[in-house]
């Protein structure tokens, strides 16, 4: 049976590679399944869409019990890069394009990348600061009235 | 399962691809194409010839892969397959559906 979605709509608000990487393949796989897809990047999100900071985002080593790591472990100096190098490691071996050209693929394959107005006021950025395939800086009520059409989903990430 | 492509009688699965590549020949991709709504064009052609040399080198196709080509871009490759451009590219070159989820 083929399925009845025919838009995704994801709302990413945290920049740990965990949580970008799970958006943009979710998002990546909706447009190889013929669904339209869009992103809205809203407060820490934002990072993986600011041009200085995407390419340095990290795992959460503390407060992530599927670490199986003691909490005072995570947070001693130099372990998040430690458990981000490891798991960058193992995302090229599957091919995994890094967040840079990730971003571009989605772009490219047709995902509408969105930032959101309130966050980038709050945290002072400006179009600039953003990539140059962002389709743009929008309210929420923007992208409400994006969602409005028969066999669409929202998911916050 | 068998389907009746190009007045053959194909081997293909539920989803409609090819279990055996030996029985594939252009005009069966042609018919899956229309089928599809694509207007075949040499370029099209060329994205199957791409795919199906993949396969034969067993290397997995992934839209990262596509892009690394040199020989499309992405863009290009939605636009010549509109709807899922892998699983409908590799659905007319006659291979089997990508597993990858990238």
């Amino acid at each position: 049976m083929p399925t009845t979605v025919r838009k995704m709509l994801f709302i990413l608000s945290k920049a740990t590679i965990e949580n970008v990487y799970a958006a943009f393949i979710m998002a990546n796989g909706a447009r190889m399944e013929g669904i339209e897809s869009e992103i809205f990047f809203t407060f820490f999100g934002l990072e993986a869409i600011q041009k200085k900071k995407l390419e340095h985002l990290h795992v959460a080593t503390v407060g992530n019990p599927a670490m199986h790591m003691p909490t005072l472990l995570g947070g001693l100096p130099g372990m998040e890069a430690l458990a981000t190098r490891m798991m960058k490691k193992e995302m090229e071996k599957l091919d995994m394009p890094p967040i840079g050209e990730f971003l571009e693929i989605l772009s490219d394959s047709g995902v509408k990348l969105w930032g959101c107005k309130l966050a980038v006021d709050m945290f002072h950025l400006k179009k600039e600061d953003l990539i140059d395939d962002l389709d743009g800086i929008i309210t929420v009520g923007d992208f409400y009235n994006r969602a409005d059409t028969d066999g669409t989903q929202m998911l916050f990430v | 399962m068998e389907e009746v492509i190009a007045n053959k009688s194909i081997k293909v699965n539920e989803e409609g691809y090819l279990t055996d590549f030996a029985q594939w020949d252009k005009s069966i991709g042609l018919e899956i194409a229309t089928k599809k709504g694509i207007e075949m064009t040499d370029r099209h052609w060329e994205v199957v010839d791409y795919l199906q040399d993949k396969h034969k080198k067993e290397e997995a196709l992934s839209i990262r892969g596509i892009k690394k080509s040199g020989i499309f871009n992405v863009k290009e490759f939605y636009g010549l397959f509109p709807g899922g451009p892998l699983k409908v590219s590799t659905m007319i070159a006659g291979i089997p559906k990508p597993k990858s989820c990238i």
